[in-house]
């Protein structure tokens, strides 16, 4: 059967640049901004899906990639293009700065609810986590503002008809998790190793349309998200405080009671 | 009306209660009267420290369904918030979920994964690491309930002044009303991983965790070793746990476990931005690394250049003599 697979992405900032915050909030440059890494892994995951379809079935799928975030959100949505999906929608309002994780589960949910619109959407996939928050609760929100089943951190999924078990190990426990379709699933970095993106993809993604649309598109209150909305403050965000020089010992023979005399002196042991 | 109950959600009330929750249960007394909440009868030593940690309220919620399901764990603890002005809860992944339904149902404010927990103003801050440990961000939560995870070692536990006697209470949660929570989801199995080393404490809880990485080239004896030692858990890189040298649940790191213990000592690890994500905010942080140039040297405490296989033997041996 045909699939229509709906993956919620996040634009985040480079784990390998100086991250930051700015009144309060994450500075997503479009310089050192990117697809957060962790969904590369739903994306790999909806193409594989999509793979495993026959030729007509497949014809027939769409992978939606969504993404809620200022205009350099869209990078992330070209990356995404980039690792196979097929159509992008990019939800950008200036009502939406400062949303905490309701408020973003709830934008999202009302996204996912405007492509069902189009036709019935089978599966939200997410990421574990946004590198940059790791929170790692906006999948279980969202299913729960969309009413779906919830099937998070899975390193295994299968779909069997209008079924998805999910295999996952959460707190040092192996579960097996099963709900009917639509389902919200999120993946972890174990369940498969992303492609590199090949030149046919990554020229097409240059120009493929992306579709924006605001809250009122939505038809979500501009009350319910942003910082209007938002259900906590935050009262300072600052660098950490500058560490003191590390002490380096170069091992000469005593490099080990050397470590043992900075634990005691430490009082640490 | 003035909220004043805190609750703690209890991980684990079969035998003593362990360190992380009597660490919640110090800070929740900071902000009311504490109410202690688990899925389980507590035992009678759980039942013994509560009482000295001075919660007279436990209550037991009795689940007719499937409590490991998110949606049936939040809603059986929806009762027992609706008079509370704060729920507290240990940062584990379960409970971050459990407690994000739990906000979707009360409307509550959320906050994941507080290093430390306070008052301000009347409200409920937490304050946390971000970004691979580089930024500290304080935040409060701006309506009537709160609900927060937070991570082992934020306080240092304190029974309070003086003790009480416990009195446990049955909340519960019927069959029909936890098949509509599930929503549809069954869990088919659950399979409890063997801990190894049981001598070991766990490694998300640890006040000291050694952790080895590709430096080690799958020999983690130097590495266990050291924590015995120092009593600590063991942790390990992505690399190490791809090449299969140690099991799954020891990987530190953003994907893996996030660890925050006072002393982290990582040896033949580099210190690349996935693993540093999940130790950065350790309180001292030491490096035993061959290589002078590595990453990790530039978060460090306190480092050796040298080769691990030597180092951390010695410093193990050097410890042990002073403790006989």
């Amino acid at each position: 059967m045909a699939r229509r697979i709906v993956v919620v992405v996040k634009h985040v900032p480079n784990i390998h640049s100086a991250r930051a915050f700015a009144d309060g909030r994450t500075v997503r440059g479009a310089e050192d901004g990117s697809l957060n890494e962790l969904d590369e892994h739903p994306v790999e995951e909806a193409v594989r899906i999509l793979e495993g379809l026959d030729e007509p079935e497949r014809a027939a799928s769409e992978i939606v990639v969504v993404t809620v975030g200022p205009a350099e959100a869209v990078d992330a949505l070209r990356r995404a293009f980039q690792l196979g999906a097929t159509t992008a929608v990019h939800v950008g309002d200036d009502a939406l700065a400062g949303s905490d994780y309701a408020g973003t589960a709830r934008v999202l949910a009302a996204a996912v609810r405007k492509v069902a619109a189009d036709g019935p959407v089978d599966l939200v996939l997410a990421g574990m986590a946004a590198l940059d928050g790791l929170g790692s609760v906006v999948p279980a929100l969202l299913a729960a503002e969309l009413g779906m089943p919830q099937l998070t951190n899975a390193g295994k999924l299968e779909l069997d008809g209008a079924t998805a078990r999910v295999e996952r190990v959460v707190d040092g426990a192996t579960e097996v998790l099963e709900a009917p379709l639509p389902a919200v699933v999120s993946v972890n970095d174990h369940i498969n190793r992303p492609r590199f993106p090949n030149f046919k993809l990554i020229m097409a993604a240059r120009t493929k349309p992306v579709t924006t649309w605001t809250l009122a598109d939505l038809g979500v209150d501009a009350t319910e998200v942003g910082e209007a909305g938002a259900r906590t403050r935050v009262l300072s965000a600052e660098p950490r405080p500058e560490r003191a020089p590390v002490e380096l010992h170069v091992d000469a023979g005593s490099g080990g009671e050397a470590l043992a005399e900075f634990l005691v002196r430490r009082g640490l042991v | 009306m003035t909220r004043t109950i805190s609750v703690v959600l209890l991980d684990d009330v079969s035998g003593a209660l362990r360190g992380p929750d009597l660490e919640l249960l110090t800070v929740a007394r900071t902000l009311g009267t504490v109410r202690a909440v688990a899925f389980d009868a507590p035992s009678d030593a759980a039942l013994e420290a509560l009482g000295a940690y001075g919660v007279a309220d436990v209550v037991r919620l009795d689940v007719d369904g499937e409590p490991h399901l998110t949606g049936v764990a939040a809603a059986a603890l929806e009762p027992v918030v609706d008079d509370a002005r704060v729920l507290l809860a240990r940062a584990t992944f379960a409970n971050k979920e459990v407690l994000a339904r739990l906000a979707h149902l009360t409307g509550a404010g959320l906050v994941i994964d507080a290093a430390r927990v306070r008052e301000h103003e009347g409200l409920v801050a937490g304050w946390k690491r971000v970004f691979a440990g580089s930024w500290d961000v304080d935040s409060v939560v701006t309506t009537d309930l709160a609900l927060l995870t937070v991570r082992p070692n934020a306080v240092r536990p304190e029974p309070a002044a003086t003790a009480v006697s416990p009195v446990v209470r049955v909340v519960a949660l019927d069959a029909a009303a936890a098949e509509a929570a599930a929503g549809g989801v069954r869990l088919v199995s659950r399979t409890l991983h063997e801990v190894s080393g049981s001598a070991r404490p766990p490694l998300a809880e640890a006040s000291v965790v050694v952790a080895g990485g590709r430096g080690t080239f799958g020999d983690f004896g130097p590495v266990e070793e050291l924590a015995d030692a120092l009593g600590a858990a063991i942790g390990a890189t992505r690399d190490a746990v791809d090449e299969g040298w140690i099991e799954h649940d020891a990987q530190v790191g953003q994907t893996g476990v996030t660890i925050t213990p006072h002393l982290y000592i990582g040896a033949g690890i580099s210190g690349a931005p996935h693993h540093r994500g999940g130790m950065q905010a350790s309180e001292v942080i030491v490096a035993v690394n061959s290589d002078p140039e590595c990453p990790i040297f530039e978060i460090c405490d306190f480092a050796v250049v040298g080769d691990l296989a030597t180092v951390l033997p010695q410093a193990a041996a050097a410890l042990r003599a002073r403790q006989a």
